[in-house]
């Protein structure tokens, strides 16, 4: 079992007053906060260690370069990916999927080919193949979800035609918190032939992620929403595709030999690489997998879904509270309104509480428009969350009412 | 006769600075929010949305003879007893007096925040936006 009190201290952004209140962060998909040991290692590196990687010949370079070398080798085995080059750094999700969108679209899609997504995608999993869609004169189809928010799965056979080229799904919605059925909808694709990108900027920090098994085809997430750095991301993706991919940018790092005549590239992971990498977010997230690979997913998951029971409970007693998203596999976020209040309204008066949550559309405008309205008041947990954080939570709801209503 | 830009601004400061709490400005806002003359549903329309991430805002804007008159709404209740107290500020003012208009009761009432540019609930456009009218008006009065 964790020791929540003890975890607790081991964050210390968490430890401040807002408003005349005890801080009671709730916005954690938004992005999470930082355990010490990831700020310590960032710091230790501007401290002792910074020295740009790769061909120093110099001391800390070599040792620079074999830390970040590290982080790849831990990285992967912490998503049990077979081969540390399928391990690409990117700044964050988006970074990764433009990444993927712009050369996968380059080499493997034609007019009037076809890319499926689904309706709970976060923006940043449908406008970079919406543009390369326009570019390449194919077209974006939509797997639909269902009032509960769940993927309507009885839609896909239709959508998966010969025509389509890849599938690129969220393992969990950000905005709804479902955990969507990737293992058998990636098997369903590459009974087809079609390879799959699973977007897991929200699943990565609530459970372990075995690439191997889900025989994802390409894997994406960012550093800052799973406990590390900003501007640190990962493409996963299995060696045979990355190796059919054309490079990225253009730049230091992700090249050969270099004349004016003519370039050749740099073999994986660096054909992806280009430009100095962000070497000390990678220790960073380095630091932060581990650290929730020594808390234990187990205990981490046993600690989530009791909160995720309790709030859900006490959240569903509230008269007049509307929750949407009621999958019946989902993480510790909801997304929710109260009869007759504005979401900015609510969020407002919370903030004055002390307590953080998200309102608005979450960039994922489709959903919103599916559930036709605006925005909703967003609170999304973490495994450093309490009950009682809970219960100021459904404290400061009851003032909203007494408010507004 | 008219109060004066300044006279108003003032007014609404005295009333605000009987609430030292965030809870009571709120509530004041909510009570500004119910006194906000209804929107004519004509022009409650995509056309006069001033879109925010968080809220949205309608706003209307006619000449009436030598004054504008703004009519102005919002779906969230704080965003809209801040449009109200603009439009007790600067509805019925000539261009002239709205195109630079000095809007300090804003900082002064501690409503600040609500109107940086990180909110994105629509009110700083709101504002803008009245400004442009104030000085589209100004222009077309000056050719005439």
């Amino acid at each position: 079992m964790l020791n929540i009190a003890k975890i607790r201290n081991e964050f210390p952004a968490l430890h401040q007053r807002v408003h005349d209140h005890d801080l009671v962060y709730l916005d954690n998909a938004a992005t999470t906060q930082k355990p010490v040991r990831v700020i310590d290692a960032l710091r230790d590196v501007y401290t002792h260690k910074n020295s740009n990687i790769h061909r120093g010949v110099h001391f800390l370079s070599s040792q620079m370069t074999e830390a970040y070398e590290q982080a790849r080798t831990n990285i992967r085995i912490f998503l049990n990916a077979e081969k540390n080059h399928e391990i690409i750094f990117t700044s964050g999700t988006t970074d990764s999927i433009n990444l993927l969108a712009s050369t996968f679209g380059d080499a493997f899609v034609g007019s009037g080919d076809e890319i499926l997504i689904t309706g709970l995608e976060h923006h940043s999993n449908i406008v970079p193949w919406q543009m390369m869609a326009q570019r390449r004169h194919a077209k974006l189809k939509v797997l639909p979800i269902t009032l509960r928010g769940e993927l309507d799965l009885e839609q896909l056979d239709s959508l998966l035609t010969p025509k389509t080229r890849l599938f690129a799904l969220s393992h969990v919605s950000n905005t709804l918190g479902t955990i969507n059925p990737v293992k058998s909808l990636i098997k369903k694709a590459h009974a087809l032939g079609i390879p799959v990108l699973v977007d897991g900027a929200q699943a990565i920090q609530h459970g372990p992620v075995d690439v191997k098994d889900l025989d994802c085809d390409f894997y994406v997430f960012s550093g800052h929403k799973t406990y590390g750095p900003n501007g640190i991301g990962v493409l996963y993706g299995k060696e045979s595709w990355l190796e059919k991919l054309p490079p990225y940018q253009g730049g230091g790092d992700m090249v050969a030999k270099v004349s004016f005549e003519k370039t050749t590239y740099a073999e994986l992971p660096l054909k992806f690489e280009a430009g100095t990498a962000n070497y000390p977010a990678v220790i960073g997230l380095m630091n932060a997998l581990d650290y929730l690979s020594e808390l234990g997913w187990s205990d981490i998951g046993a600690h989530e879904t009791e909160l995720k029971e309790y709030a859900s409970s006490r959240l569903q007693s509230i008269d007049g509270l509307r929750l949407y998203g009621t999958a019946e596999n989902k993480i510790c976020v909801f997304s929710f309104l109260i009869d007759g209040v504005h979401a900015s309204d609510t969020g407002l008066v919370l903030d004055k509480l002390g307590i953080a949550v998200r309102t608005g559309h979450h960039c994922a405008e489709p959903v919103m428009d599916f559930y036709g309205i605006p925005g909703t008041v967003r609170a999304s947990l973490s495994f450093y969350n309490t009950r009682e954080e809970v219960d100021r939570l459904v404290e400061g709801l009851g003032k909203v009412k007494q408010m507004f209503l | 006769m008219e109060k004066s830009l300044e006279a108003i601004q003032n007014e609404i400061i005295e009333e605000f600075e009987l609430f030292d709490d965030w809870l009571d400005r709120y509530h004041q806002l909510i009570d500004q929010s119910k006194n906000l003359e209804p929107m004519d549903p004509r022009h409650k329309t995509q056309e006069y949305v001033i879109e925010g991430c968080q809220s949205k805002v309608w706003l209307h804007a006619d000449l009436d003879g030598d004054v504008i008159r703004f009519t102005a709404d919002s779906d969230a209740i704080i965003t809209k007893g801040i449009v109200a107290l603009l439009i007790r500020v600067l509805s019925g003012r000539t261009p002239e007096e709205i195109k630079d208009v000095d809007l300090f009761f804003i900082d002064k009432i501690g409503l600040k925040d609500h109107l940086s540019p990180t909110r994105a609930n629509g009110l700083l456009a709101m504002v803008r936006q009245m400004k442009l009218y104030g000085l589209a008006y100004y222009t077309k009065q000056q050719k005439n």
